[in-house]
């Protein structure tokens, strides 16, 4: 079993990689902040509540799209809240697909947008897995006894 | 009839350092961005009211009723998302602005769209301030610093708090020094500020005391469990489709490229906002 000492040498070393490898932005760090003794989950469950909005927007633009004749203002409503929501919790990558995905949706190009939510699914997937990693770390660095390093 | 005092004459607590009865309604329908709103709210020591919506809203005011005087609502601060389904921020703004109890409060506008002529309209129509998300701690600790006077957070013993504005200060300063190397010189100072500046937060106006009575604590979150979106259900969403936003400066890897955090006035913010979107 991993020393207090190696597992939070691991937990920087996985942050600061999401973070050079774009996947999180300063953002989360903002939220992070807002974590303290008096909300001690703060990060998880905005987090939590990010991954299910995701869902049921991944859903909703699959639906969408599917449909015979596109409602594009309605696709974009949705890939706007998907960029709001990621722009919120720091999860770049998503929210750049975001921005592409509202021009094709402007344009009114139906290939442009089903790759674009190919591509958004699969940051949104990368994403959660990564910080589902980074939260299991965070619980195996607590239940040793020791405390999450504090990121610059 | 008694005119309620604006905001940002209340006279500053130089003993207790800290704001118990600043009460901010908060109203977004992202539940991400109003978990995370009241959130900053709190730590900076407002009491927060966060709802999902500009009716809803309205709904917490009592001016969606006929009736004029509702049971008297305390509300110091209103922050609003721009694009929201049904009513928009700015359509909040216009009925806030509209109504007799409520034109004095401030009412700031937040949106994830840098665009300079929604940031024109909400100023025009009486808005405050308007900040670009996702927003950020110190955002929100600079609001308060100018409409409530300089803001220390709670819990000054608590070492946290305090290494938390140290690294915001760090950050500001920083961010400062960039942005303020980013303005054009050729800036000239704005034709007509849209609604009364706000005070720098170094005058702590000696203003005779706002109404005493004490308020109780309220904090509350009306923010009720809407039904789950699905396609064929979700109601009429607004688009913003309809004014020519440029890529949206949040997509880029670092912060915007203005924040709004470093500039005094409104229209100093609109001034970099232009030189920025080229």
């Amino acid at each position: 079993m991993a020393s207090v000492s190696q597992l939070q040498r691991q937990f920087v070393e996985y942050t600061t990689s999401l973070y050079n490898e774009g996947y999180l932005d300063d953002q989360f760090t903002q939220l992070q902040k807002l974590q303290d003794e008096s909300n001690p989950d703060f990060v998880v469950e905005v987090v939590s509540l990010f991954f299910e909005d995701s869902e049921k927007l991944l859903n909703n633009l699959a639906t969408a799209l599917q449909q015979k004749i596109v409602d594009y203002k309605q696709v974009d409503s949705h890939v706007h809240q998907f960029k709001g929501s990621s722009s919120s919790i720091g999860a770049q990558r998503v929210t750049n697909v975001c921005v592409h995905f509202r021009n094709y949706c402007e344009e009114k190009n139906l290939d442009g947008c089903l790759r674009c939510l190919q591509q958004v699914k699969h940051e949104y997937i990368l994403v959660r897995n990564k910080l589902e990693a980074l939260f299991r770390l965070e619980q195996q660095i607590l239940q040793a006894g020791g405390s999450i390093p504090m990121m610059e | 009839m008694a005119t309620k005092n604006p905001t940002f004459s209340r006279p500053w607590r130089s003993g207790t350092d800290h704001f118990p009865d600043v009460h901010v309604l908060a109203v977004d329908d992202s539940i991400i961005d109003r978990k995370v709103i009241e959130r900053l709210l709190k730590i900076t020591s407002c009491k927060v009211t966060a709802v999902e919506s500009g009716s809803r809203a309205l709904q917490y005011l009592g001016l969606d009723q006929e009736k004029s005087s509702p049971d008297f609502v305390d509300v110091d601060l209103i922050i609003t998302d721009y694009c929201m389904p049904g009513m928009t921020g700015y359509e909040l703004l216009k009925k806030i602005k509209g109504s007799a109890n409520f034109r004095e409060v401030p009412v700031v506008i937040m949106s994830s769209e840098n665009v300079v002529a929604r940031i024109d309209r909400c100023l025009e129509e009486g808005a405050e301030d308007f900040i670009v998300k996702p927003v950020k701690l110190s955002d929100v600790k600079r609001l308060k610093d100018y409409m409530f006077g300089p803001a220390t957070t709670i819990h000054e013993d608590n070492n946290k708090f305090n290494n938390i504005n140290k690294q915001d200060k760090g950050s500001f300063n920083k961010r400062k020094l960039q942005q303020m190397s980013e303005i054009s010189p050729s800036n000239s100072p704005s034709p007509s500020p849209p609604t009364t500046s706000p005070s720098p937060p170094t005058s702590a106006s000696p203003s005779p005391p706002t109404s005493a009575s004490p308020s109780p604590p309220r904090v509350s979150c009306l923010s009720s469990p809407s039904p789950p979106t699905s396609a064929s259900t979700s109601p009429p969403r607004v688009s913003c489709l309809s004014s020519p936003s440029p890529l949206s400066p949040s997509a880029s890897p670092s912060t915007p490229p203005f924040s709004p955090s470093q500039l005094d006035s409104p229209t100093m913010r609109l001034k970099v906002t232009n030189s920025d979107e080229a």
